[in-house]
């Protein structure tokens, strides 16, 4: 239970007098407590260090070390005082909670230790007050963390193979982590050395070689050395190939692998040699055959399977792909502005380079970077008036917004976090009142089982209650007896409603309720509406039902208006007792029971007067009746 | 400030055309805060000091010896519970909102809130919203350590809700409504919707002498001194505390 609750139950319970006038049955007894009721001081001794505080104070979390009969292990005859041989700088914290109800992290201390005093006192670590709970939470994070890279890179480097693993497994595993094998590092190796060979052959064919003899201008070596550079692509593409279609045996789910980014980069680096074999070698498609080419560049980034710290800046840039994207959407309205602004002011002057405005586009970008080129300038006043106004808004524009972008990023990545986390002990809080209050609840149906099982409900059911649960349960159980209902749970609950509906329709096979039952129509469980326009209905008719007649109770019925006004005159008219049970079958009952005169004093626990009523009903009616803890028969 | 309709709207126009008066000048941000920005600050820090939270009002109660007078509690018992209670409401007061999620905690299968409302109002004597130790402890003592008659007192007074020395049907069928909350709705047998009235109506047959419809402080407290079983259940109580 929350804190503080301990000490307001004996005001809870005394308030309970309140229903003692009320009660339908008699109160049971109240728990006996022999326990001494005046408070005194505790001494408790922590290694050394001597706390004193009132008993009162640790009982009000009966639940923990401190607050239950465990501490008694820990008390020492000799000297009168509780010793514990643990940490009394803990202690401390741990005493504090216990006095103001809040659990508080001190950040100087270790979070384990900090966790090993808590489970030790049986206090959870979830009740640590919102001051402290983020920085527990972070420093716990923090640990597990450090402590779970720590178990896996142990694990990485020397994990033996799982005993047995298919070649398809082991060769995935080898191509995800070289580390594993001697043939995987060598093949990582390779690879690696081969995109390089590739990216400078790539780089290097363009430069100009020496030309052959016989020729003036310069050659790229490309194709002064056409076979050797082709070989070298060859052999390449065949090495890439082979890796690519070796991954593609070997993973887990091909589909998946197929979408991948790596899978892509890897397919666009090979297939322009692919289609440069296919494609025929003419003049048309030669432009294309070139561009083709420029996807060989694309190799270069395969190294981000050979290189972390590539793949994390992939990542950051993915993250940041808003805040990127509207640097680039102001950015552009910006270049639109001023490259109009620029052509119209620069429009009239012979010769000029503003030629449209997507010919502005360029000086706009250039001039915005403050790159300034110079190949296009303004010439008219009011276009250099423009053009600087231009330069200075580009400073603006884009030195602005990178810092926001970088420290947006970082407190949007940080308090996604802090959202997530907060979110996670909401729920785990609300998990946990929920829980209590269920326990409670269970507690007390738990304790009321044993008590009808057992008839003596003394010695045989005090087992591991405390005082205080004693005095709530009784509580609870003085409030049953003043309503004459029982606590139960859902599952009871359902089956009720269950039987109930199914009692109502066996009951309607029954003679006399032809006509009500027609009338008082309800659907499955618990229908509480038309029980209430029955009441309703009975509460209004005035008592001159001494016939017994259904029909005229029928027409008495037709005749009432729904909604009883609540006047006191109306409302003292009636006088019977209608012990309406759960169920439209016990209605039918009480409409026969109502010839027999109204009995002046109700008792608490009613006897089924033996009314002269026709109807096999009755009977079966009469035991529903006498039990008042009823179990419903079922009809 | 300029009339706030705009010139610019027509019959049946849904659009209002913004007006750039004075008015709405001043309300935009932008000017707000460069206007602020190049005016001084003031020498008066009102505005702050409406920002500070009045500290909590603390009550501080009747000295022991007043409260060991007009109560039944022995000074250790006194001392115990002013412990507990100035614990739990370090101001010394305890506002209606407290005291029913305190209530409730008790019953979490049903909805204590309206009978906590009826207690709450049963405890504050002077009707000024929030009950303080002296209230308390005069409430515990007449419940625990009071005679008979004091206790039937009390809980005539509860039921009285608007304290006119009556207690009407329907006074009676909100006390009974807000008690049968309390079961919640996984009962055995189930808490109907008439429930509550029928309880009503048994206790006014049993109460209600003169059938006048109201129940008098004197037909009560006489009823339930004649009713053996509430004589008997009165004890109940007692050791509590």
């Amino acid at each position: 239970m929350a804190a503080g609750v301990a000490t307001w139950l004996p005001f809870a319970r005394a308030a309970a007098v309140g229903w003692l006038p009320l009660a339908k049955k008699t109160m049971p007894k109240p728990p006996v407590d022999n326990s001494s009721r005046s408070d005194e001081i505790l001494y408790v001794n922590v290694s050394g260090v001597r706390f004193q505080t009132w008993k009162n104070t640790l009982d009000r979390y009966p639940d923990t070390l401190l607050g239950s009969s465990e501490k008694e292990f820990f008390y020492n005859e000799d000297t009168q005082e509780y010793f514990f041989d643990r940490d009394p700088e803990m202690f401390r914290h741990i005493l504090n909670f216990y006095r103001t109800g809040k659990l508080h992290y001190p950040r100087q201390e270790c979070i384990q230790a900090f966790d090993e005093e808590l489970a030790f006192y049986g206090i959870v670590p979830e009740i640590i007050g919102d001051c402290c709970m983020e920085e527990y939470r972070d420093r716990k994070k923090e640990n597990q963390e450090r402590l779970a890279e720590d178990t896996e890179a142990n694990e990485a480097m020397d994990a033996p193979l799982p005993p047995h693993s298919t070649p398809r497994e082991r060769l995935w595993r080898a191509f995800e982590n070289p580390h594993t094998s001697t043939m995987a590092l060598v093949f990582y190796y390779v690879t690696g050395f081969f995109i390089a060979v590739s990216v400078i052959a790539n780089v290097v064919e363009t430069v100009p070689c020496r030309p052959p003899k016989g020729s003036v201008k310069d050659l790229p070596c490309g194709e002064k050395y056409q076979l050797a550079f082709f070989c070298m692509d060859t052999a390449c593409v065949l090495i890439f190939t082979f890796e690519y279609l070796m991954r593609l045996f070997a993973a887990p789910s091909r589909c998946k692998f197929m979408r991948s980014v790596m899978s892509v980069i890897d397919v666009v680096a090979i297939m322009p040699y692919y289609i440069g074999l296919v494609m025929p070698e003419n003049e048309d498609v030669s432009g294309a055959f070139v561009t083709l080419r420029v996807f060989r560049v694309f190799r270069i980034f395969k190294f981000s399977r050979h290189s972390q710290g590539l793949r994390i800046l992939g990542y950051t840039l993915k993250s940041c792909a808003s805040e990127l994207g509207f640097l680039l959407f102001s950015l552009t309205m910006a270049i639109i502005i001023f490259a109009t602004v620029m052509f119209y002011a620069e429009k009239g002057t012979k010769g000029s380079t503003f030629t449209s405005i997507p010919a502005s586009f360029w000086y706009t970008i250039v001039t915005m970077t403050t790159l300034g080129y110079g190949d296009m300038v303004p010439n008219t006043i009011a276009g250099k008036i423009f053009g600087s106004i231009c330069s200075l808004s580009g400073v603006l524009v884009i030195a602005l917004p990178v810092p926001v972008i970088v420290s947006n990023f970082s407190r949007i990545y940080h308090q996604n976090q802090r959202a997530d986390k907060m979110r996670a002990q909401q729920k785990v809080r609300l998990a946990r009142i929920r829980m209590a209050k269920k326990g409670t609840a269970n507690a007390f149906l738990q304790y009321k089982e044993d008590r009808d099982r057992d008839s003596d409900s003394t010695a045989l059911c005090v087992k591991n209650k405390s005082a205080f649960e004693h005095q709530h349960h009784h509580l609870l159980h003085c409030l049953e007896k003043t309503t004459n209902h029982e606590f139960t749970d859902e599952m009871t609950y359902s089956e009720l409603c269950m039987t109930e509906s199914v009692g109502f329709r066996t009951s309607r096979s029954t003679s006399l309720s032809s006509q009500q039952g027609g009338q008082n129509n309800s659907t499955g469980c618990c229908p509480r509406r038309a029980r209430r326009r029955a009441a309703m209905r009975l509460a209004n008719s005035t008592v001159s039902v001494s016939r017994g007649s259904v029909q005229e109770l029928d027409t008495l019925h037709v005749k009432t208006t729904s909604i009883p006004p609540q006047t006191r005159s109306s409302l003292n008219a009636q006088s019977d007792d209608l012990k309406l049970n759960c169920g439209e079958q016990d209605f039918t009952a009480a409409i026969i029971s109502i010839p027999t005169p109204p009995a002046n004093t109700p008792d608490e626990s009613l006897p089924p007067s033996p009314a002269p009523i026709p109807g096999i009903l009755r009977n079966t009616r009469a035991t529903a009746y006498t039990h008042e803890t009823v179990k419903i028969s079922s009809l | 400030g300029k009339d706030p309709n705009p010139i610019g709207q027509t019959e049946g126009s849904k659009w209002q055309k913004p007006r750039l008066s004075r008015k709405s000048l001043m309300k935009c941000c932008l000017v707000k805060w460069i206007i602020a920005s190049t005016t001084q600050q003031g020498p008066g820090k009102d505005s702050s000091d409406s920002d500070l939270e009045l500290s909590m009002v603390r009550h501080q109660p009747e000295g022991l010896e007043q409260l060991q007078a007009q109560t039944q509690f022995t000074r250790k018992e006194l001392q115990s519970l002013y412990r507990g209670f100035k614990n739990e409401c370090p101001s010394g007061l305890v506002d209606e909102e407290t005291f029913k999620t305190i209530y409730s905690q008790f019953f979490p299968q049903g909805d204590a809130t309206t009978y906590a409302h009826f207690l709450f109002n049963a405890f504050d004597m002077d009707r000024n919203g929030s009950i303080r130790f002296e209230d308390f402890v005069l409430g515990l003592s007449v419940l625990l350590r009071g005679s008979v008659t004091e206790k039937l007192r009390w809980a005539f007074n509860l039921y009285d809700i608007n304290k006119d020395g009556y207690i009407t049907k329907e006074e009676m069928l909100a006390i009974m409504t807000s008690i049968y909350d309390m079961m919640g709705r996984c009962t055995l047998p189930s808490v109907r919707d008439d429930s509550p009235f029928e309880h009503v109506e048994k206790f006014f047959q049993k109460m209600d002498r003169n059938r006048d419809g109201v129940v008098t402080i004197d037909e009560f407290i006489e009823t339930c001194q004649k009713d053996e079983s509430i004589m008997a259940s009165m004890q109940l109580f007692e050791n509590v505390i």
